[in-house]
């Protein structure tokens, strides 16, 4: 089976996610928004980039594309799903996720390379990953200040998946670069079928591009495809 | 026919979110010698609709859907202005 990479208006890293995906084993197809049947497909990535122009707010109109209502079938049918930057902004517009995203602390677009810790391995974008482990991933945003109020943070405790840290793995604010709560950088639904990530993964999958850390992120994903999480 | 109506629609951050923006604006008015407390940016949407049927309802279901993101976002409706 293949996964479904969708391409909204202003979506931009949906060839780079469709070559990582392959990459690492994966078989992967663009998906244009205004399609209404998925049903050749078992997961899907919503990319990075700008949907609709990030117009309202980021995510706002993409959740409301036509194709969202096959994402949603497929996230309550247990199978993967992964947002990536702006495809994240969308999954918790659509209520997929919890939380929303927020401009940056410093109100600074955000371009470099930021170190993530692995808190759980129980979704779909951390399963092959270590517990403790620090992978190094570009971060690419503008609103990528994850936010969610005290209760939520206490309900979905377990669903973080990944923090912003040191080098060494060290959580602390001078290594939020964004100013997210708890100092999230990746984070699941309950079941782990659905998960967001603001860094880029697909931008760490070889050497020649500073870092393959992302690798063990999609190899995750690609790994979960087929397996259904109920 | 029925008369279109004028709506305004002001969205607002809860006052427990950031508002990264304000706080900037804060910074630079107190810059320039002001003293302010705090200053938040709100959003504030005009919509003409159709004056048929109920319009305050149809406004709010607009809000919960998509103009505000009540995770987020309170929203404040005045018809007629």
């Amino acid at each position: 089976m293949t996964t479904a990479v969708v391409v909204f208006p202003g979506s931009n890293c949906e060839h780079d996610v469709v070559y990582a995906l392959e990459s690492v084993g994966g078989s992967a197809e663009l998906v244009w928004h205004r399609e209404t049947d998925l049903s050749a497909f078992d997961s899907v990535v919503l990319p990075g980039g700008f949907a609709h122009g990030d117009y309202l707010r980021t995510g706002a109109i993409a959740r409301f594309s036509p194709v969202m209502d096959e994402v949603a079938r497929l996230a309550a049918d247990g199978h993967p799903v992964l947002g990536i930057c702006n495809g994240f902004q969308i999954l918790c517009e659509a209520g997929l996720l919890p939380g929303v995203l927020l401009q940056n602390r410093d109100l600074t677009f955000i371009c470099r390379p930021v170190h993530l810790r692995v808190e759980s391995t129980a979704s779909i974008l951390t399963r092959s990953a270590t517990v403790g482990e620090v992978l190094e991933i570009p971060l690419n945003s503008y609103e990528g200040n994850y936010t969610a109020d005290d209760e939520t943070l206490a309900a979905s405790a377990d669903q973080i998946m990944l923090r912003y840290c040191a080098s060494d793995g060290t959580v602390a604010d001078a290594h939020n670069p964004n100013g997210s709560s708890d100092h999230i950088a990746a984070i699941a639904n309950r079941a782990g079928n659905v998960a967001g990530i603001m860094p880029h993964p697909e931008r760490a999958i070889e050497d020649l591009l500073g870092s393959s850390d992302g690798r063990i992120l999609l190899e995750s994903f690609v790994a979960s495809v087929g397996a259904v999480h109920a | 026919m029925t008369e279109p109506t004028k709506v305004t629609v002001v969205v607002r951050r809860r006052p427990s979110i950031a508002d990264p923006q304000g706080a900037t604006v804060t910074r630079a008015l107190r810059d320039l010698g002001y003293t302010v407390d705090g200053v938040r940016i709100d959003k504030i949407i005009t919509l003409t609709v159709d004056g048929a049927g109920d319009v305050t309802q149809q406004v709010t279901e607009m809000c919960e859907r998509l103009l505000a993101n009540p995770v987020m976002e309170d929203y404040e409706i005045r018809i007629g202005s």
